[in-house]
């Protein structure tokens, strides 16, 4: 190493090794992502084949919806996810009855599992997309009537709109609950009294909740288990189909008794 | 001796810039020149900051690669990644100290992340620029081993400090923190996971565990800020910002920790109308920001720094 480079090395070394910086001062903002700011070509180009390749497969119209829906709407019960849960009852039943000779009693998905609202006018294969991206199947629980009411209870005590069709359960003005049903078959579920005339319940879910998520602990104490392998989503696309409008409403199916 | 000492000082020189991430900005040789310039000419010096970091960040961008549509109802004509790229190129022509990160769930919630399993995601992060994400709980969406498999497209880094990873695919890919080294200014990153269990089912963090997030940030800050001696600290978190109950968030975890100067949040999805502010054990302050979510906006932090000498009696300023 020559006397230059030396030189050079102990100047880098000290410029390098800097003055102690102090932090004086923040500045914080959120910069909105709208069209006012032009898209880089280059990055839409190298989009664009993986884009064509999805819209190919999703733009196909399916139904129509008159009115935009969105899971926060009303408390209790909304449209959307009284459309979801009545879906899941109108296509699996048919499914599970045929394999075992049983009728599907209620449906239980999760408010956290509709991952967006639905926007006024046609749907498509990507409205099912956008509602359901996850692959979580349709599964088939037989929960005992002790299970049954610890899942009214955790309706009860949550006040979630979680979407549920074949149940009811009607809160008194304090929040506590007032009654449950299972609709189907008319069953009065007078839980506080002991009275329980059906010892098993089929409750039609996802392999998500299943498992444990969103603390549906219920659920793993199930008797039994009965995959249709079907995914919600090609479910909901199905019911899609089968439908010309899709219209939902909120209903009585959750709901709290005012004084 | 003198050839010894130069040779151990650059040895030295050498080990600790292995440990570094230099990255490499059209402004840092600038900088380089500044700052020796300024030793010489501080009589003279012409700004009112010696050093200028930009922090820019997303979270929860759930594959929103293209704009909502026009028609949507809530966020008509918003995000899309080819204009974020573009506000990014316009920030870096302006500061090219500038640091993009990300605080986790880029994969699932449209067809592309069903078609092609994150891997467009992470290449798109990758070709904007971004330095590193972390690990949200929808990246476990297909399996933990997607994620691995996912990461021969990302050239950023993917950091959790707070999962024991060992015993899956992910334990030599994640690291715990990483340090960048922007205009000779050191920058520390560590991330924080939220708990999986009840929110991921287990077939999919497969042998992840899950570890305490208060406990892990105060040995991070030891690392980073003690032992590599960062001139600043940020946590990528993916717990949420806030809970009624006692589970621990972004706000908790501000309050109950020390030597954090930034936490960039994610999870919960909310858009707040500006960063909150919160005093640490040392009563220090620290910024805790999230924007949202699908990539609709995007955050900005820049941070300002004097030679500690010459700012000795300046308080901090925050302006948000």
């Amino acid at each position: 190493m020559n006397k230059v480079s030396i030189l050079l090395l102990i100047l880098g070394l000290w410029s390098c090794s800097d003055t102690p910086q102090k932090l004086v001062k923040i500045e914080g903002k959120h910069v909105q992502i709208s069209d006012s700011i032009t898209k880089n070509k280059e990055l839409e180009g190298y989009i664009a084949p993986y884009r064509k390749r999805i819209k190919d497969e999703m733009e196909g119209v399916l139904a129509f919806t008159p009115e935009a829906m969105n899971k926060s709407d009303f408390k209790f019960n909304t449209p959307i996810g009284n459309m979801m849960a009545d879906a899941v009852m109108e296509m699996a039943n048919p499914i599970f009855h045929e394999r075992t000779g049983k009728n599907i009693d209620l449906v239980l998905l999760n408010y956290g599992g509709i991952r967006s609202g639905i926007n006024a006018g046609d749907m498509t294969t990507r409205t099912a997309y956008n509602i359901m991206p996850f692959e979580n199947e349709v599964v088939v629980a037989e929960l005992a009537s002790d299970e049954l009411q610890v899942l009214i209870d955790y309706l009860v005590q949550n006040k979630v709109a979680h979407p549920i069709a074949g149940l009811q359960v009607i809160l008194d003005a304090e929040g506590n609950l007032d009654e449950a049903k299972v609709n189907r078959e008319q069953t009065r579920l007078r839980f506080l009294d002991g009275q329980v005339q059906k010892k098993s319940f089929y409750v039609a879910t996802s392999d998500y909740l299943i498992k444990g998520g969103d603390r549906m602990d219920f659920f793993l104490k199930a008797k039994d288990i009965q995959t249709l392998d079907y995914k919600l989503r090609n479910l909901l696309i199905d019911y899609f189909k089968k439908k010309d409008t899709i219209a939902p409403a909120r209903d009585q199916r959750f709901i709290q008794l005012q004084n | 001796m003198l050839q010894q000492g130069i040779n151990a000082l650059f040895n030295f020189k050498t080990k600790r810039m292995n440990r570094l991430k230099f990255v490499k900005t059209a402004g840092a040789a600038t900088g380089f020149l500044a700052a020796g310039g300024m030793g010489v000419w501080s009589a003279f010096k012409p700004k009112v900051f010696s050093k200028h970091l930009t922090i820019l960040h997303t979270n929860d961008v759930h594959s929103h690669i293209d704009p909502f549509p026009a028609n949507d109802s809530n966020f008509p004509n918003l995000g899309g990644v080819s204009r974020r790229y573009s506000y990014i190129q316009n920030v870096k022509s302006e500061n090219p100290n500038t640091l993009i990160l990300d605080a986790g769930d880029a994969f699932q919630g449209t067809p592309y992340f069903n078609f092609y399993g994150g891997e467009l995601e992470y290449k798109l992060m990758t070709k904007m620029g971004y330095h590193a994400s972390t690990i949200g709980n929808h990246e476990f969406d297909n399996g933990i081993d997607n994620i691995a498999a996912q990461l021969q497209h990302a050239e950023f880094d993917l950091l959790n400090s707070n999962y024991d990873l060992s015993n899956t695919s992910l334990g030599s890919l994640v690291k715990p923190y990483q340090v960048y080294e922007v205009n000779n200014l050191k920058v520390g990153v560590f991330a924080l996971g939220i708990q999986l269990d009840g929110l991921v089912s287990k077939d999919l963090y497969k042998e992840t565990e899950y570890l305490d997030p208060v406990e892990i940030t105060q040995e991070q800050v030891k690392i980073l800020k003690k032992d590599l001696e960062c001139d600043l600290v940020i946590c990528l978190s993916h717990l949420g910002y806030s809970y009624k109950s006692d589970k621990i968030d972004d706000l908790k975890l501000a309050a109950q920790t020390r030597g954090i100067d930034l936490i960039i949040g994610g999870h919960t999805h909310t858009f707040l109308e500006k960063p909150s502010v919160v005093d640490n054990l040392d009563g220090k302050k620290v910024l805790v920001n999230q924007v949202g979510w699908a990539g609709i906006n995007v955050g900005r932090i820049d941070f300002y720094f004097d030679e500690a000498g010459a700012s000795e009696n300046k308080s901090l300023v925050i302006e948000v």
